[in-house]
């Protein structure tokens, strides 16, 4: 009888929440209920292989202790994050709404519908790049979100910061937010309130090839592409600004707010002596009745944007996902908070990055692609919000094996159009001379070729630290992903600040005694984003949520499935 | 013999008549002069009425077997009482309720046998009667003799004086003079009441509380009686000042049995119209509730009277007389009250009286039977505003929960969720009725009923009636039919929303969007806070609390909303903050189920264009999404302030003020006519008539600018 039935505790050990080991990826089995043969394998036995377990003892000192550094550290990078997203100085946003416009945040807010999210964008930009000025969030604010059911990309002057003028990186957070849209063909739409380029600053804002011109270029381009392009004119738009509604294929404007034009008043005076007001030079009535140049005229910002939903519910935008994406899915089984815990500040320390994994995707389901092969790379297939996925993720030194194995996992992923996710903890390929004589450039070569070449949307997360070649091979910028996020405790350089110094001693330089705090600073995740070498810092435990955003981005509206084509691997 | 018959009981004299007066009457008013009344079995009826009580005579007529036809019109074709039965005339025109001639055609066209006539409508026409009995179809009712001689009242009051049934003090007579009336007015002692003698229902009915007004006052009576009877002879009576409407439920067979079926006390009224009838009356000496059904009794047997009829009194509560009123020749409105202390089945009476039956009950059987009962109390659920003077409202129910019907709680309704309250005709949507005990158990239980009773669409009395159910003086038995009037900054009394109701409201909203975007949702972080950010989530609601008469100014609050997961919701309203509110919308039921950090709340949420109505707690709330700054500029929307709307579908019977005329608050403005009813629309505040948009005979839609007024400044 016990043998035919098994027991209810038995049962138990079956249900996924109890399994606690890290030692035997497979189930508890009693002798009791152990079948011999197994021509029929129930799916729930069946399911049981692919769900990471756990090992975290979330009541140890260890875990405790890195938890209480990364509270810290998350807290004190949420407080600059609030910081920011205030927008200017207190006196110019009084000034701004006792005007009766709306800030910045809340015309997006308004703008996306209701009980969707914002993935905003590279919140840090401009954070102490320009001393002795602040410019929160470069002044501009650029994002992901849903506007009447399609998910767009909004770009947003924050008129409070410097009148919204553009500062370098300020271009450099617009152009991006446009290479983003192209890439993922996202209709953009453009909430316009700026000064301009911002004059003393002009020679790292107009001339060169990714400067203000380049806008103007993308939007024409995106145009082309069939990506909308909407403006709302919700403040000043003078001299190149005015190319930004002008060149968008619809407009709206604001009345006795918005204003277009090549020259404002004072330069229109000092040109021709003509003296003329800015409604009449170039207000929304002008525009809407005379000049043609926009299309739309509100009577206010909340109106402007009751519009701008409007024309976006206009644009028959395809609504399907692509078929493999499940309609419904499952959190995952450990908790995502926990990565706090586990993951800690002391990037020495080896992160598991299966306990990691099971804290992003559906289900804690994580099918591992050669899980006994070149392990210090993690394949496998998963999905984060039904979004079928393949995760690379380091798990240590990259040797030949794991290059290997990457490059033929992401082979696979190529080939059957699915997304990738890195998730990034790389100090570099193994370097010696038995990896030199394995073949380690070459391998590590395939997996460069493997990433540059896989033409589906990739997604980086740098988890850990983020130096050498292994930049490279785990998708870093260069590598043009979809989209990079750090996390808070990311470091970023080609190599830590400790080798740097032997190798610049070695090599006969004298080190400055600067450098090595110099070269700590620089890798800092604040550092890399203020200057948009990521598209933002996430708490570890929405990174999740992040890219589930992304896939979104990524893989809806009109986007078509490319085929890849591989460059020579050098075998 | 019909399968009815089995259900009879043989029965004998119920009691000795002593009215001398009446047995006169009789004898010349007994169309069949014979004792011995032929059986005529009803095999098929046709009900000439519509909503409940078509419904309610139908429900008795098919369980006793009777083939029923409904008859409806054009905008009553989906009506529920339309639909009860598979067989249904279309008569067209909304008023064709009243064609009697197409009505009887119907009945033979359809092979009927019977005609129930309902209350309302032609229940009380002679003419219908007679022209019934004349088709050889038999008319579930009294006598058409019966009903002319009651329908008048002058003749009525000869004949009950003469039954010895005290009357009123008052001229009945036919001189018309105004000048004569008012000094008949001053032999009968002011005040006076003045009352068409044609008239029903509270139409065609003022009170003249001194010499002075009392030619006013005729004209306008006689005004109302022309235009809903086509008949202005009027009646003056003595006006009792503290009275309570107190009626006799009767029965009689043509076999000459007559009984008392209890009374009911029908006091608490609004525009003379009763809203809640309660038996036993409260506070009533058995030897005067005893001399009332005796009285009653002896009223019905004077006019040769059959079937079910009601004899209503006025009772001075001063002076512990009464005087006979009138008597409806028909089934009223309130019998469920009746046959909830009686526990039998009026309209089964009415059938086993018209088919020539003997009354199932002795009137010592009734008496036991009320006495072991206890009390029951209806209460009329109306489309209608009650801080608006109770003027009718109309238009499609939107959402409708009725509490549980059992043994004790009864609904008798003509309309389910969907249906459309008509304003061509009545706007009473249902009668709830409940049975306790005691008076005080039986209040109770009212009270727990209508707050189970959800009626979101046209406005309802809902929630004046449960108002009046906790009313204290109420709760004591203390009525007269000025109750209303006498406590009216009691009932009236504004009673703002908590700021939890604003919470729902504002989650209500906020859900109900998303719902409707994400029907087809392809992504499912909804909502929820990504990344460091934490800005974009927090959405302000701008709600309003209209002022409930519609003048008063409109409390308005902003309730912030920040949604920091799939479904849970920081909520800020004034003063108060709710964090991490876990809410959920189920859209079959229309509840938001919310558990707050201090609570549970089940709220039901009913959003229609600007208006959303909410049920919380047994209270329902009515607030309003404000409008946003820039639709007046973008959308040409006018403030509401700065014009007189028309509260419901009208007709536009006269304009007292002119374009340019300065008017004080509380001036009459407009008069309107709806369902047959006058109602004079006042100034909302002091101003200058800048335009009068609808003129003299105008129909108007609910929520037409009657009259604009000049913008302040001009």
């Amino acid at each position: 009888m016990a043998l035919a039935a098994p027991s209810r505790e038995l049962l138990a050990l079956f249900r996924r929440s109890l399994r606690t080991t890290t030692l035997s990826r497979q189930p508890y089995r009693s002798r009791q209920c152990r079948r011999a043969i197994a021509t029929y394998a129930h799916s729930h036995h069946a399911s049981q292989v692919s769900i990471l377990p756990t090992a975290v003892d979330t009541s140890s000192a260890d875990y405790k202790e890195n938890k209480r550094s990364m509270d810290d550290v998350v807290s004190r990078i949420s407080a600059l994050h609030a910081r920011i997203a205030q927008g200017g100085p207190p006196k110019s946003r009084e000034k701004h709404v006792s005007r009766g416009k709306m800030l910045v945040r809340d015309r997006i807010a308004a703008l996306i519908d209701p009980g969707t999210s914002f993935l905003e964008l590279s919140s840090l930009a401009g954070f102490e790049v320009y001393p002795g000025e602040d410019v929160p969030a470069g002044g501009i604010v650029t994002g992901i979100g849903t506007v009447s059911g399609v998910t767009c990309m909004i770009v947003a002057n924050d008129s409070t910061v410097k009148g919204g003028t553009y500062y370098p990186v300020t271009v450099k957070k617009h152009l991006r937010a446009q290479e983003i849209a192209q890439q993922n063909r996202l209709p953009c739409i453009y909430l316009v309130d700026s000064g301009g380029a911002n004059l003393p600053h002009q020679a790292d804002v107009f001339p060169d090839r990714d400067h203000f011109g380049r806008i103007f270029y993308n939007q024409a381009r995106m145009s082309g592409m069939g990506i909308p392009q909407l403006s709302v004119v919700m403040g000043p738009c003078t001299a190149g600004g005015a190319y930004v509604p002008s060149m968008s294929d619809e407009s709206i404007i604001v009345e006795n707010q918005g204003h277009i034009f090549l020259a404002g008043p004072p330069l229109v005076k000092a040109a021709t002596g003509e003296v003329v007001s800015a409604e009449e030079l170039g207000g929304g009535r002008l525009h809407s009745e005379v000049s043609g140049v926009t299309d739309y005229l509100a009577v206010d910002d909340a109106h402007a944007l009751v519009l701008a939903r409007r024309s976006i519910s206009n644009l028959n935008w395809p609504q399907a996902q692509s078929s493999t994406v499940m309609k419904t899915w499952e959190e995952p089984l450990h908790d995502p908070e926990e990565l706090h815990g586990i993951v800690g500040t002391n990037l020495r320390r080896q992160i598991p990055i299966h306990e990691v994994i099971s804290r992003i995707v559906d289900g804690s389901v994580f099918a591992e692609f050669k899980a006994t092969y070149g392990s210090t790379l993690v394949t496998g297939f998963a999905h984060i919000y039904g979004h079928p996925v393949g995760i690379v993720a380091n798990n240590g030194i990259l040797f030949s094996e794991s290059s290997l194995k990457g490059a033929h996992f992401i082979q696979l992923c190529a080939k059957r159009g699915i997304p990738l996710v890195f998730l990034q903890n790389i100090s570099g390929f193994m370097v010696g001379k038995d990896a030199e004589a394995g073949g380690i450039a070459k391998n590590g070569a395939k997996l460069v070729t493997a990433v540059a070449c896989a033409e589906v949307p990739k997604f980086t997360v740098v988890v850990g630290s983020s130096a050498g070649a292994g930049n490279y091979g785990m998708c870093g910028r260069a590598y043009s992903p979809n989209f990079l996020f750090l996390w808070p405790t990311a470091k970023t350089s080609v190599m830590g600040p400790e080798q740097l110094s032997s190798v610049m001693e070695a090599v006969g330089k004298t080190v400055d005694p600067e450098l090595k705090a110099r070269i700590e600073r620089e890798s800092e995740a604040t550092f890399s984003s203020a200057r948009l070498w990521d598209d933002g810092v996430v708490p570890p435990s929405h990174t999740r949520k992040v890219l589930g955003m992304g896939l979104m981005a990524a893989c809806g509206g009109s986007v078509v499935r490319k085929e890849t084509n591989w460059g020579v691997f050098r075998m | 013999m019909s399968a009815l018959s089995g259900l009879r009981r043989p029965q004998g004299f119920a009691f000795i008549f002593k009215a001398n007066g009446a047995a006169a009457v009789r004898r010349n008013t007994s169309a069949a002069g014979a004792n011995t009344p032929v059986f005529k079995p009803l095999t098929s009826v046709l009900i000439a009425n519509r909503g409940e009580i078509a419904l309610r005579v139908n429900r008795t007529a098919s369980e006793y077997g009777i083939r029923t036809t409904t008859i409806y019109t054009t905008p009553d074709a989906h009506s529920q009482h339309a639909l009860c039965s598979p067989f249904a005339v279309n008569l067209g025109e909304p008023t064709t309720y009243l064609d009697g001639d197409r009505i009887i055609q119907v009945a033979k066209d359809q092979g009927c046998n019977g005609i129930h006539p309902g209350y309302g409508f032609l229940s009380e026409n002679p003419h219908f009667a007679r022209k019934c009995t004349e088709a050889g179809l038999t008319f579930i009712g009294p006598p058409w003799q019966a009903i002319e001689a009651m329908g008048s009242k002058s003749q009525s009051k000869d004949i009950m004086t003469a039954a010895g049934v005290p009357c009123i003090p008052g001229y009945h007579g036919s001189n018309q003079d105004p000048e004569y009336l008012k000094a008949e007015a001053e032999k009968i002692g002011y005040p006076v009441l003045l009352k068409a003698v044609k008239g029903g229902g509270g139409k065609g009915m003022r009170i003249a509380e001194t010499p002075e007004v009392f030619l006013d006052q005729l004209a306008s009576a006689k005004s109302e009686a022309r235009n809903s009877f086509g008949d202005d002879v009027m009646l003056v009576e003595k006006y009792i000042t503290k009275p309570r409407h107190i009626e006799v439920q009767v029965f009689a067979d043509k076999h000459g049995n007559c009984v008392a079926l209890g009374e009911r006390d029908c006091s608490i009224q609004r525009r003379h119209q009763k809203i809640l009838e309660e038996s036993p009356a409260p506070h009533l000496p058995e030897e005067i509730r005893q001399d009332l059904w005796e009285k009653a009794r002896a009223a019905a047997l004077a006019v040769g009277y059959e079937g079910a009829g009601t004899v209503e009194f006025i009772f001075d509560n001063d002076t512990g007389e009464f005087f006979f009123m009138e008597m409806n020749t028909r089934l009223q409105v309130e019998h469920p009250v009746t046959e909830m202390v009686t526990g039998e089945d009026l309209v089964r009476w009415q059938l086993i009286v018209a088919e020539g039956g003997k009354l199932p009950l002795t009137q010592e059987e009734i008496h036991q039977r009320i006495l072991e009962r206890g009390a029951a109390i209806e209460a009329r659920i109306y489309a209608e505003n009650p801080d608006m003077g109770f003027i009718p409202d109309s238009g499609k129910l939107l959402h409708l929960r009725t509490p549980a019907a059992t043994d004790t709680v009864r609904i008798d309704a003509g309309f389910v969720t969907g249906d459309e309250v008509s304003s061509h005709y009545d706007p009473m949507i249902a009668k709830l009725i409940v049975r306790g005990p005691t008076r005080q158990a039986a209040l109770q239980k009212l009270r727990a009923a209508l707050e189970e009773y959800q009626v979101a669409g046209p406005i309802t009395n809902i929630e004046f009636l449960k108002r009046i159910c906790v009313s204290p003086a109420f709760a004591a038995g203390d009525v007269e039919t000025g109750y209303i009037e006498k406590h009216r900054a009691e009932l009236f009394a504004r009673q703002p929303a908590a700021p939890e109701v604003l919470a729902q409201a504002a989650i209500g909203l906020l859900q109900q969007e998303i719902q409707a975007q994400s029907a087809d949702s392809i992504f499912g972080v909804p909502g929820a806070l990504v990344g460091f950010g934490t800005g974009y989530q927090q959405r302000e609601f701008h709600l309003t609390e209209p002022a409930p008469d519609g003048t008063g100014e409109p409390t308005a609050t902003t309730v912030r909303v920040r949604q920091t997961g799939p479904s849970i919701y920081t909520v800020s309203v004034n003063e108060a903050d709710y964090p991490d509110v876990v809410a959920t919308f189920d859209t079959a039921s229309n509840t938001i189920t919310s558990f707050y950090p201090h609570t549970r709340l089940a709220t039901t949420f009913i959003r229609d264009a600007e208006r959303i109505i909410l049920f919380q707690q047994g209270r329902m709330y009515r607030l309003q999404l404000a409008v946003p700054k820039w639709a007046e500029k973008a959308l040409g929307i006018k403030d509401v302030a700065n014009s007189v709307l028309a509260p419901m579908p009208c007709k536009v019977l006269r304009v007292e003020v002119q374009e340019g005329d300065a008017v004080e608050k509380g001036q009459p403005l407009v008069v309107i006519e709806s369902m047959k009813m006058e109602t004079v629309i006042r100034s909302p505040h002091n101003g200058v008539i800048a335009r009068v948009v609808h003129g003299k005979g105008d129909l108007c839609k609910a929520g037409t600018a009657l009259v604009e007024f000049a913008e302040e400044g001009k």
